[in-house]
């Protein structure tokens, strides 16, 4: 293979493992835009969509859109009863206790899952028969092709819900003034369950592409995912969905070419080293603004 | 059709509105006039369901409202124009007058902005816009039309005429003077207190959080106690 189709390869492969970076990073930045939380719960809303998902296919193998709707529907549920249940209680806290609430949440789910299904990692049965498709000199998976349709179907879907809806219109109102859009008529509370709801579908969607690319579930399967993708949505700039997306595919793509170089072993301190340099050198990523603090 | 009844507002253990009651009667406009801190924008976020009265009763159109969540109370038709025109800077003129009329059925919603756009032409020329970019004054334009969408039966609006110039706040009084001939009750809060005197049917004078004087807007401007604290006579 020349080195040309072997780069080929390889940026779709950046792509794919992108692809589902950006699906997770923009539930983050979407639940920061509006209550300003990093919501480290999210990573293991991926974890449980992801037992769903193995959950169906074990049970129910035949039957592989079932298990990705229970997968979407499950984490929708989950992170809209979080919001509810631990974060909303906390509305008016200081914003320190809503971060350590989150982190709570975090063990919580991943120490349940643990306590219920073991640790041990559980191999997820293939959704779809995974081929290899040749274009020229370059073969690709389906599972890769795959993986990027259905994210950029998703984010054509995000964008429309955003800008042309009225809930779309008041999530952007209320991430930016939240009691300035409760004096327009917004319920608020409604708003922001609304995006966690949209936040954690789009989680859901990330854990069966993950099961895809790496067909085995584990109780801490989401804190490594959920790191790179915060990475990612800060690399993008936090609050930001567009942002969100481009660093999903910055990290995705950084991850494996480090790895193609011969350095895998050195790909997640990488990853992490260009989190240090964005908080360093534009600490509100590419695509954020720089919004002074209101008073 | 407002009548608030001793409230008490506190902020922790502050406490800001100490048993303050008015009233607003259908197509008045009453003016609550006083000091930087005297409370006037807390009484105004306390009708608007922000903040609480810890007690005291807040009724509108015969119906205790003090309870109610504030989307709740602006769909009755009791809308605030907060101070500082507050526009959601991301989010163009047409947006951000789409978002005054979050309560309204979607079908009416073009006819309510040609009748702002008609209102206010520059806005109609800056539709597209981000809020961000507009000048003060268009803002504040922007902020009263946004006010307006949702169709209220009472617009209070906080401290319009600030930081504007003094060819905008005339301005500004002659919109508040025409909505009110449209047939909107108005409760204005103003720092200004001789412009709002003078449009204004009734006024009452806060300080620190309780009614230190009351009257037509005629009296009050014509009282020495008010000329020598407000009128800077």
């Amino acid at each position: 293979m020349s080195t040309f189709s072997l780069i080929i390869k390889q940026i779709i492969n950046g792509l794919q493992l992108g692809s589902i970076f950006a699906l997770v990073a923009v539930g983050y930045s979407m639940v920061y835009g509006i209550i300003r939380l990093l919501n480290f719960a999210h990573c293991d809303i991926i974890m449980v969509g992801a037992y769903i998902a193995w959950f169906f296919m074990a049970n129910f193998a035949n039957m592989p859109l079932i298990a990705v709707a229970a997968s979407i529907l499950g984490c929708t549920l989950l992170g809209v009863t979080i919001e509810k249940v631990a974060y909303k209680p906390l509305r008016s806290s200081p914003r320190i206790s809503l971060l350590i609430t989150a982190i709570g949440i975090s063990y919580l789910l991943e120490n349940t899952a643990q306590l219920m299904l073991g640790a041990a990692a559980k191999k997820v049965p293939g959704f779809f028969t995974v081929e290899t498709i040749r274009i020229g000199q370059v073969t690709v998976s389906t599972a890769s092709l795959v993986t990027i349709a259905v994210l950029a179907i998703s984010m054509v879907l995000l964008t429309l819900l955003v800008q042309k809806t009225k809930l779309g219109r008041a999530m952007r109102a209320v991430s930016e003034d939240a009691e300035t859009a409760q004096l327009m008529g917004t319920n608020i509370n409604g708003t922001i369950s609304f995006t966690f709801a949209v936040g954690s579908a789009l989680a859901g969607i990330g854990s069966v592409l993950y099961c895809c690319a790496y067909p085995q579930v584990s109780p801490t399967m989401g804190s490594m995912l959920g790191l790179k993708a915060f990475v990612a949505a800060v690399l993008g700039g936090i609050g930001s969905i567009p942002g969100a997306m481009i660093g999903g595919f910055m990290i995705g793509l950084t991850e494996v070419f480090v790895s193609a170089i011969g350095l895998s072993t050195w790909k997640d301190a990488v990853v992490f080293l260009i989190l240090i340099i964005i908080l360093l050198v534009k600490p509100s990523g590419i695509l954020g603004k720089t919004v002074s603090e209101k008073v | 059709m407002l009548k608030v009844e001793n409230i008490n507002v506190y902020y922790d253990n502050i406490h800001v509105i100490k048993n303050l009651s008015f009233d607003v009667n259908d197509g008045e406009i009453v003016t609550l006039i006083g000091a930087n801190g005297a409370g006037k924008s807390t009484t105004l976020k306390t009708i608007s369901g922000i903040l609480r009265p810890k007690t005291g009763n807040i009724v509108f159109e015969n119906e205790e409202i003090q309870s109610l969540a504030p989307h709740k109370i602006v769909s009755k038709g009791l809308v605030q124009v907060p101070e500082g025109r507050r526009m959601f800077q991301n989010l163009t003129v047409e947006e951000n007058l789409e978002m005054g009329a979050y309560t309204l059925p979607k079908g009416e919603i073009p006819d309510m902005i040609e009748d702002i756009f008609a209102r206010f032409p520059r806005l109609k020329e800056r539709r597209k816009q981000v809020a961000g970019t507009l000048s003060g004054g268009e803002q504040q334009m922007l902020a009263m039309g946004r006010g307006l969408m949702s169709r209220p039966k009472l617009l209070m609006l906080d401290e319009p005429s600030m930081g504007l110039a003094p060819l905008l706040v005339d301005q500004v009084f002659d919109i508040i003077s025409e909505m009110h001939a449209a047939g909107v009750t108005i409760l204005l809060v103003e720092q200004n207190a001789s412009m709002a005197l003078q449009v204004a049917d009734r006024g009452y004078v806060l300080e620190t959080g309780k009614i230190a004087l009351y009257g037509s807007g005629k009296e009050l401007s014509e009282s020495e106690q008010v000329k020598k604290a407000y009128l800077g006579g």
